[in-house]
């Protein structure tokens, strides 16, 4: 390894943290200003400079965009109290337990095409950490251990209602996690490739993967071939959405928190910072696995229409590197878009019961996303 | 790296596993120390794959007996687990002690 | 820096290993066998088995282990801390421990002839071979393994085509495994059996 894939290594490293711990500010106070638009009321709008303080005539809103500096202010001062019926060692790792997997999985996420450096000639960087050949695999395999934080906090906790939010999400995630695996297989097996990196690769030339024309390419401007699939790819989105929504315990499938039932979960005991760890570590997990499904079926930070082959370098496929900044900044507009897709879901659809979540994903969605397995691989054989 | 520093680590992996099972009295934890051996040789037989080249790739045989023992061991822990539950609901115990049905 | 990451990754499988056994909360030790699973995973990853150290992570620390710290959870058996460890155990297990150890302490400084340097994918060869053998010069596998631009070598492929073309029957009988396990196992935690 030369000094040039360190240093560029390090600096997405920092870029990715960067990227992911701002969106989840970005998605808190996008959670409170849509929700409060669903529910036809205004939401935070008043944190701003307070710039009255200083002297001058007025306040400096800005729509309340530091609305979540607040939100962190006041959860840094708030007392940071331990129980004393908990077991303490587990109680204070459990936070961290959820936080750090969401974290890790953002590292296989391509944010951006191949970029030709700008003052080192012929050196392209891949605008992501690892560019592994298991992508998807690999955020299965770290997402799979979020489970462990939630369950630990909910037994560390020594009290009921923790308890129960423990072993409910445990038993959620397990569940959804083999719909999650399954669903997508479909669309690995249409792409042939695990690479996250190609696989956004290849829709920047042929089109989204549910929006399949391109133009400018060299192949035809609809494939059919794509067209005949697009059923089976469309069921496989579903499921993979809305397993996604079971997996990170987001709303209508939010029971191991669920308020009425519950307190608050697995997190009824905690307070200050280490609450706000697992605040946090769920909306990384949102962040994440946007990121996974824009990807995987949006292109991932492909313009669409296959507009990406007007500028590639023909030669060596790579982008120069205002191209790969401006795709940064689409894949971030897509995240973004998902996000809001996520929270617009949670305040229109009522939670489920529990029993209705494990019969939707072993009953319905298990052997749908069989099915689809079937249908897709006899339609890739016989036109593929 | 050489093949014998995978082996050793494998084999000091083995043998804790192994000294755990003689010692714990904790049905659950004999149970995870056999996982821990079952480890150690999932790892012996990655690094043999990995050594010894067949035909300039990493031997893929080995890493097929790896990928069919982690399934065969997924569902020998799930059967293994329900027993353990069915025998705590009959004894109310876990510990090897208390298990002497068949003693007499 | 191979060495070093393959003491680190070593160190944690096995202090982990022994954090397994020394432990007295069973909940301890599903948490270090976590742990030391993730050090066996990395070991996996050193060694160029990407895919069987992804699958190491997520069977065994996503989904097995998640398993028996919920039994753990439900039975409450972390309260349970009475028994000490019985000394003439700990004698015979450490006598049996050292006995099989020097045994494979033995065995392993006997390979002389396998051992040696980490020896070099050679992927020109494999292509070479796999030709040879009559498979399509253009098949996805050799495409992947001709490209000078990719470094690594496409173990998820190679082990895919392994699966599907010389281990079909094996793959299914373990699929059926599979299953008469998932039945067994909700026959058995079922309270009475009609």
């Amino acid at each position: 390894m030369d000094l040039f894939t360190f240093l560029s290594s390090s600096v997405m490293v920092l870029v990715v943290f960067t990227i992911v711990l701002t969106l989840v500010p970005i998605s808190v106070y996008l959670e409170r200003r849509v929700s409060a638009v669903i529910q036809d009321r205004l939401g935070p709008n008043r944190v701003g400079l307070p710039l009255t303080l200083f002297g001058a005539k007025k306040d400096f809103h800005l729509f309340g965009l530091f609305q979540p500096a607040a939100d962190g202010i006041k959860l840094f001062l708030k007392e940071d109290h331990t129980p004393a019926h908990v077991n303490k060692f587990y109680f204070i790792l459990a936070p961290a337990l959820v936080m750090v997997p969401a974290l890790l999985s953002a590292a296989v996420i391509p944010f951006g095409s191949t970029m030709d450096m700008p003052f080192f000639e012929g050196r392209q960087v891949q605008l992501a950490v690892a560019n592994v050949d298991i992508g998807p695999l690999l955020i299965f395999a770290i997402a799979s251990l979020t489970v462990y934080g939630i369950v630990i906090a909910g037994w560390a906790s020594n009290s009921r209602y923790p308890f129960l939010g423990g072993v409910r999400s445990s038993a959620q995630m397990i569940s959804y996690e083999i719909c999650l695996g399954l669903s997508i297989i479909p669309v690995l097996l249409y792409f042939g490739d695990l690479n996250l990196g190609r696989i956004a690769d290849q829709q920047s030339r042929d089109g989204w993967l549910l929006l399949p024309i391109a133009f400018g390419g060299d192949g035809p401007v609809v494939d059919w071939r794509t067209l005949l699939l697009l059923p089976t790819l469309l069921i496989a989105f579903i499921i993979f959405t809305v397993s996604l929504f079971a997996e990170t315990n987001r709303a209508p499938f939010d029971l191991p928190e669920c308020e009425t039932e519950l307190v608050s979960g697995y997190h009824t005991e905690y307070s200050s910072m280490k609450f706000a760890l697992f605040f946090m570590g769920e909306y990384a997990a949102m962040v994440v696995g946007s990121a996974l499904i824009v990807t995987l079926f949006f292109g991932g930070w492909a313009l669409p229409f296959g507009l990406d082959n007007l500028i590639r370098d023909p030669a060596t496929g790579a982008f120069p590197w205002w191209a790969s900044l401006m795709h940064m900044g689409v894949f971030l507009t897509k995240v973004i878009g998902f996000i809001v897709f996520f929270i617009w879901v949670r305040w229109t659809v009522p939670r489920f019961r529990y029993d209705q979540l494990m019969k939707l994903g072993w009953v319905v969605f298990f052997e749908l996303a069989l099915a689809n397995i079937l249908l897709a691989a006899i339609l890739i054989a016989i036109f593929g | 790296m050489t093949l014998e520093h995978y082996l050793i680590a494998a084999g000091i992996l083995f043998c804790t596993g192994l000294f755990g099972m003689i010692v714990r009295r904790n049905i659950l934890v004999i149970f995870m120390c056999l996982e821990l051996i079952l480890a150690s040789a999932t790892l012996t037989l990655v690094a043999f794959s990995r050594f010894r080249l067949t035909s300039g790739l990493p031997d893929i045989d080995a890493q097929m007996l790896v990928f069919f023992v982690i399934t065969v061991a997924a569902a020998e822990v799930a059967v293994g687990l329900a027993i353990i539950v069915s025998l705590y609901r009959s004894t109310q115990s876990v510990h090897m002690e208390d298990l002497h049905t068949l003693k007499g | 820096m191979d060495s070093i990451l393959f003491y680190l990754f070593a160190l944690v499988m096995i202090a982990f290993g022994f954090g397994v056994v020394m432990n007295r909360n069973p909940v301890t030790s599903a948490m270090c066998l976590v742990g030391c699973f993730l050090g066996v995973a990395a070991l996996f990853i050193m060694l160029d088995a990407f895919f069987i150290g992804v699958v190491q992570i997520a069977v065994y620390a996503g989904a097995v282990i998640v398993l028996f710290v919920f039994i753990l959870m439900l039975l409450d058996i972390a309260g349970e801390k009475r028994r000490e460890f019985p000394i003439h155990a700990i004698a015979i297990g450490l006598i049996v421990a050292v006995i099989v150890g020097g045994q494979i302490a033995m065995v392993a400084g006997s390979l002389d002839d396998v051992g040696g340097k980490f020896p070099p994918i050679d992927k020109a060869a494999a292509v070479e071979a796999r030709v040879e053998r009559g498979n399509n010069p253009d098949s996805t596998i050799n495409t992947i393994l001709t490209d000078p631009k990719k470094p690594s070598y496409p173990d998820v492929h190679i082990i895919g085509e392994a699966l599907f073309t010389r281990y079909p029957l094996h793959l299914q009988i373990v699929a059926v495994l599979l299953t008469v396990g998932a039945v067994g196992v909700v026959v058995l935690s079922k309270k009475r059996l009609e």
